[in-house]
């Protein structure tokens, strides 16, 4: 392995240059040019926090893992009830998957007119947004509510309770979303495109994508293959 | 429908004297500290300079000294249940009924883990990290506030359990199915449930927070291998905390639907598989204890590195070997149950993996020893929690490798060689480690040293109790006494359980010399200050600034030419016979203090409160609250405020003037 430099080498490069060669970080706003890599210095802040909200969507995934996880094991433990096969309709999927993917277009639409600083566009768009958002949470709630109506409710079997909860949980994903959808627009209306708030509009942005992908894996695992299987 | 609930005067447990008494006596200090606050009229400065704090290094104190206060109450717990022990010998039946004795022992390794040593990890990082990263702040300040708040709202939960209806009787991790509702249906395990999820909330934004401080925001020139080690370990923890608490979020969740709505995740009926919940709990909790063992081996690296005047031996090894510990320790989580019955091969698997991580340790081991090889060795208080812990450690690592091998797991799973084990390890690693790290920055932190002697004192006291209490422990688990035992029927252990019970008491002559450590010194203060802020000699970034550092930490960023920047600055004033030429202060900007950690945390503990006692009302009211004061929080138009070029300057001409050349004469030439 290479070494660094030696404790004496260090110290005659800081006899040469002093300790602040590379100019001042003055404000505390990091370098524009940094990247984090190490060179630079800190990373300007639209980077630290799209990155911080990466984390935390890796994070959010992680958590999705364990109850993706668990459904994987109860599957098959119906306890003499309902099977997927006999419950998942494969129509009303598929309409709430063009539901929600459209939703991630119009989103993605809204923060191009956010970006060109296009007020009544990009409320328009965020609204579109909303209300496909919201079509898709009623599909899953009426979906809900027929499954317990005919005793296949949550209670019935380990393989519906873990259904339930994996479904329901993207569900209150896209629920919470659309809170802060509306907050946002809110925000957008009275505060204009500040710096603060476009990074916001950018972690939003992150967010309903990713309850996309999450979804695309929740359509495949247990809708497609549950009503294949 | 009831308007509160669950909740009625029967939670209050008038027939139990001891919670009764406890509780009361911990809500009257309570009550007695905020009306002696208030007399004093300490409150504007305390809700204005620390509660509503963004600074990272007053939520690094403030950390500190909630797991301060939770150690306390953890230790209480311990001393409670060895003396149960050591009075219910011959068929005694002790003070302790099984019903309690069962909730001492849950809250216990409850409130250690979660309230005692992870706040005390994570305050000594959220302290340290930005100092020695050579930067001004972490990448979310408003949020840092906000996680510590709801760890504290966490830890009042458990806490509340003891006055107000019962702690969970299941043990630390609540297996099911004793932990479904059928056979747990008091309010125990949702205080378990409720408090874990909202500090949880809290431990997973410090991962963020830290990892994203560490990536993204260094001092110029702070490449990743210039990086001191206390900064990898930090890293390597919080990626961890990133990668696992998630999964403990769901497994709780699922737990709570399993109690709540009826589920069946982990019941014995409807294909519900308890077993399910044991690997999903341990796939989080292997990764925990490197969660909080390794930001301690990064102290213990600092601590040899500068009480042997020498750079760490093996710096690359040491981050290497971090990596290799990060990574393997998402994979050996099956060794907590070889019982399960998952067959030979599976165990060997496992088996082998955890062997094989000891090798990573051996690594660091190997490179402390090396380091302190051929150094000027300092015999100060943290280098002596050092030397202390390498002892320990290794017998509690060999241990711990013993039980690696599924036949030998096989005898001892359960027993009370598993809890040495796991004490030994954690008690002799994280516990030794964060008092290292306590003695090693508290002069940065405060300004003044601790006292010498006492810290001696609390040292051998606590090693000598450490090693009367567990090794004992040992002997009676090798043969054959379970964990969990509310009394022992068997005359040959007597001998053993008493020592063991004498162990603690000189356990307790340690916490009690630590506290006294703690008054002498603040007492003392004067004698003991830290005039330069570099009192040991030091090597890394923290180092450079004056003791305790000002809220911007660094006037101008530094610039970081090697792995130790610090030290080769210092090499070159002393080269020179004078510091540097006085930098072009500029004004810095700062970001502006918030309550909104501490309002969410308010609507949080009700929350949570009403969650576990069913008030669904007041649960709706207080999410409400916590979603309101979130918007006013995002409305917010001044976040920041800008201190004046000639403060910066005044404040670093002051650290300059106490690092004159009498300073630089005194450390010598010396590379």
């Amino acid at each position: 392995m290479s070494k660094g430099p030696t404790p004496s080498e260090v110290a005659s490069v800081y006899l040469q240059h002093g300790p602040y060669g590379r100019g001042h970080d003055v404000h505390g706003h990091g370098y524009p040019e940094a990247r984090g890599h190490g060179a630079g210095g800190p990373a300007p802040k639209r980077v630290i926090v799209g990155y911080g909200f990466w984390l935390f969507l890796l994070s959010d995934i992680v958590m999705f893992s364990g109850f993706f996880a668990a459904y994987a094991v109860l599957v098959h433990q119906t306890a003499g009830g309902p099977t997927g096969r006999e419950l998942f309709d494969l129509k009303r999927v598929a309409l709430e998957t063009a539901l929600l993917l459209a939703s991630s277009f119009t989103c993605g639409l809204g923060y191009v007119a956010a970006t060109m600083r296009q007020q009544l566009q990009t409320q328009f768009w965020m609204l579109v947004t909303g209300l496909l958002g919201l079509a898709f949470v009623i599909l899953e709630v009426v979906e809900f509510y027929e499954m317990i109506q005919h005793g296949a409710g949550p209670t019935r079997s380990a393989f519906l309770s873990a259904f339930f909860a994996l479904v329901g949980c993207h569900g209150l994903h896209v629920t919470v979303g659309g809170l802060w959808l509306g907050t946002m627009m809110a925000q957008i209306w009275v505060k204009g495109f500040r710096p603060v708030i476009m990074r916001r509009l950018l972690c939003f942005n992150l967010f309903w994508h990713a309850l996309d992908i999450i979804w695309v894996a929740l359509f495949t695992i247990v809708y497609l293959l549950g009503a294949g299987a | 429908m009831k308007l509160l609930g669950k909740l009625d005067w029967s939670a209050i447990p008038l027939d139990q004297p001891i919670p009764l008494l406890a509780s009361a006596a911990a809500g009257g200090v309570v009550v007695g500290v905020v009306i002696y606050a208030w007399v004093k009229g300490w409150w504007p400065y305390l809700w204005n300079e620390w509660i509503t704090s963004v600074d990272h290094k007053r939520i690094g104190v403030m950390y500190i000294i909630l797991a301060a206060l939770m150690l306390l109450r953890g230790f209480a717990d311990a001393v409670m249940m060895r003396s149960q022990q050591a009075l219910a010998l011959h068929g005694a039946q002790g003070y302790l009924p099984p019903e309690h004795y069962d909730q001492v022992f849950s809250a216990h390794g409850t409130i250690m883990i979660f309230f005692g040593a992870m706040p005390l990890v994570i305050g000594l990082m959220n302290f340290v990290v930005p100092l020695q990263l050579g930067v001004r702040d972490v990448a979310f300040p408003t949020w840092n506030n906000t996680g510590f708040w709801l760890t504290a709202t966490g830890a009042l939960l458990v806490n509340i359990s003891l006055g107000i209806g019962e702690f969970a009787r299941t043990g630390w991790l609540p297996y099911p199915p004793l932990s479904e509702l059928a056979y747990s249906p008091g309010v125990g395990v949702d205080y378990y449930l409720w408090a874990i999820q909202i500090a949880g909330v809290g431990t997973l934004s410090t991962g963020i927070n830290l990892v994203t401080t560490i990536l993204k925001m260094r001092a110029p020139g702070m490449s990743y291998l210039r990086m001191p080690v206390f900064c990898w370990t930090s890293l390597a923890a919080n990626l961890l905390i990133i990668a696992v608490f998630p999964i403990l979020t769901a497994t709780l969740a699922m737990l709570t639907l399993d109690r709540y709505l009826g589920f069946h995740f982990f019941t014995n009926d409807a294909g519900g598989m308890p077993m399910m919940f044991v690997n999903l709990i341990w796939a989080w909790g292997h990764p925990e204890v490197y969660i909080l063992i390794l930001p301690c081996f990064g102290i213990f690296s600092e601590v040899f590195s500068t009480f042997s005047g020498k750079p760490l031996f093996g710096y690359r090894s040491m981050v290497m070997a971090t990596m290799f510990i990060c990574i393997v320790s998402l994979l050996v989580w099956l060794h907590h149950f070889f019982t399960m019955g998952a067959g030979g091969d599976v165990n060997a698997f496992f088996g082998i993996a955890t062997s094989i991580i000891a090798v990573g340790t051996g690594v660091k081991i190997y490179n402390w020893l090396f380091t302190m090889y051929g150094g000027r060795v300092r015999f100060e208080v943290p280098l002596l929690w050092g030397l202390g812990f390498i002892i320990t450690f290794v017998f509690g690592g060999l241990t711990g490798v013993l039980l690696a091998v599924p036949p030998a797991d096989f005898v001892l799973h359960n027993s009370l060689f598993l809890v040495a084990h796991f004490h030994n390890v954690i008690i002799g690693g994280v516990v030794f480690g964060a008092f290292a790290g306590y003695e090693y920055w508290f002069p940065k932190a405060f300004g003044f040293r601790l006292h010498r002697g006492w810290g001696i004192t609390a040292f051998w006291l606590t090693l000598a109790g450490f090693v009367l209490t567990f090794t004992p422990l040992y002997i009676v688990g090798m043969e054959g006494m379970t964990r969990r035992l509310q009394h022992v029927d068997n005359p040959l252990w007597d001998p053993w359980i008493l020592l063991a019970g004498f162990g603690t008491v000189v356990i307790a002559a340690g916490v009690v010399s630590q506290l006294i450590q703690l008054v002498v010194s603040i007492r003392m203060r004067d004698q003991l200050r830290d005039v330069t802020g570099d009192p040991w000699n030091g090597r890394t970034l923290e180092w450079v600034t004056p003791s305790p550092p000002p809220t911007f930490n660094f006037p101008v960023l530094h610039d970081v030419h090697g792995e130790e920047a610090y030290w080769g600055m210092k090499q070159a004033a002393i080269a020179q016979e004078r510091l540097y030429d006085e930098p072009d202060y500029k004004p810095i900007e700062m970001p502006r203090n918030s309550p909104t950690g501490f309002i969410t945390a308010f609507f949080a503990t009700i929350m949570g409160f009403s969650l576990i006692w069913h008030i669904w009302w007041l649960v709706a009211l207080s999410f409400v609250g916590a979603y309101a004061t979130f918007v006013v929080f995002a409305w917010r138009d001044e976040d920041e405020y800008e201190i004046p070029a000639e403060e910066v300057a005044r404040i670093d001409r002051e650290r300059r003037a106490a690092r004159g050349p009498e300073w630089l004469a005194s450390l010598g030439p010396q590379a």
